[in-house]
């Protein structure tokens, strides 16, 4: 079953949440992982295979470094699953 | 019947599913052996979400091969999973950035240092904090390990090329000290393979460039398949009389003048 944007976004804020301590409602969509977040590339590879395996989805290594937002990361994961 | 039916396997230096430890661990599941993951602090976290993609998801022991305490608490944290080792693969390496990319000149000895504990001592390490569960497995244990070709210099690998050809020499020495408990310690070769560790290399591609036209039988950087394969057939019992040995999963490359 295809998550809807919304649902993407609120597993997302979970999984950036538990892997950088910030609180979930700090992941909204205009923010930014490495600015905003503080998220270096060991947190990305972790929060990217944690996403991998949520929503079923293969986010290979040339798009991931394309995802510079939470927006961004909710879009691809989105189409990706359809 | 498979290959490593009923062998314990500790394999280290599984970070995501590009990794030749990842291709090991996956392959000795599938030929029938029980396999221990290590990790060490943040990177824990990952090999944890990648242990659960393999075919059974494995245990991750804490392993940081610079921490005294952790070399000595491997032996119990291992014995609460299994009572023995068959096989150990040692999948680490690190060097700072700054003796790495063409920086040989430049780099200095805090670095290097760095390099040579993490990259070539810990083999040593990690072998003695297995022996006894080596020695207390079923006869003809392998220690298996991953360098990459340092009898020549390359472009970009610098004092790694460096740590890797005291890696290999440090395999020939516990090879000889192992023996006589019929310990075998070998090393594959591999090609460039784009894993975590490689991207680190700044200039990876000036490396990889030529090995694909070289190697008689074609390299595809993409896969660690081939490399894995080397890991559990050394792992296995059909190596039984090889120890101290190097085997070059290249595509050939090494073999070849140009």
């Amino acid at each position: 079953m295809a998550y809807t944007e919304e649902e993407v976004l609120a597993g997302l804020a979970e999984i950036v949440a538990e892997e950088s301590g910030q609180p979930a409602s700090a992941v909204v969509p205009s923010a930014s992982f490495t600015d905003d977040l503080d998220i270096d590339s060991l947190s990305m590879m972790t929060i990217i295979t944690h996403a991998e395996d949520k929503f079923d989805v293969r986010i290979p290594d040339e798009d991931v470094k394309n995802l510079s937002t939470v927006g961004d990361a909710v879009s691809y994961i989105a189409k990706a699953q359809a | 019947m498979g290959l490593l039916d009923g062998k314990k396997i500790l394999v280290t230096g599984v970070l995501t599913d590009a990794s030749i430890a990842f291709q090991a661990a996956r392959l000795a599941q599938e030929e029938g052996a029980t396999v221990l993951l290590t990790s060490f602090g943040r990177q824990a976290k990952l090999t944890q979400a990648i242990a659960k993609r393999l075919p059974a998801e494995a245990p991750v022991l804490q392993l940081d091969v610079q921490s005294q305490e952790d070399l000595d608490n491997l032996d119990a944290a291992v014995r609460e999973h299994v009572d023995s080792l068959d096989g150990v693969v040692h999948s680490i390496g690190f060097a700072p950035q700054s003796v790495m990319g063409g920086n040989f000149l430049a780099a200095e000895w805090a670095d290097v240092a760095t390099a040579l504990e993490i990259s070539a001592f810990s083999l040593k390490s990690l072998a003695v904090a297995t022996q006894q569960l080596l020695k207390d497995g079923t006869p003809g244990g392998s220690v298996v390990g991953l360098t990459f070709d340092a009898t020549l210099a390359w472009p970009v690998y610098d004092w790694m090329g460096v740590a890797k050809a005291a890696f290999e020499s440090t395999a020939r020495y516990l090879a000889r000290d192992l023996g006589p408990d019929n310990i075998r310690v070998n090393l594959v070769s591999a090609g460039p393979i784009k894993t975590v560790a490689a991207k680190s290399i700044p200039g990876f591609e000036k490396l990889d460039a030529e090995w694909p036209e070289r190697a008689p039988l074609g390299w595809d950087n993409s896969t660690a398949e081939p490399a894995g394969r080397a890991i559990a057939a050394l792992l296995s019992d059909w190596f039984p009389a090889t120890t101290g040995e190097i085997v070059h999963v290249d595509g050939g490359f090494h073999a070849m003048g140009s």
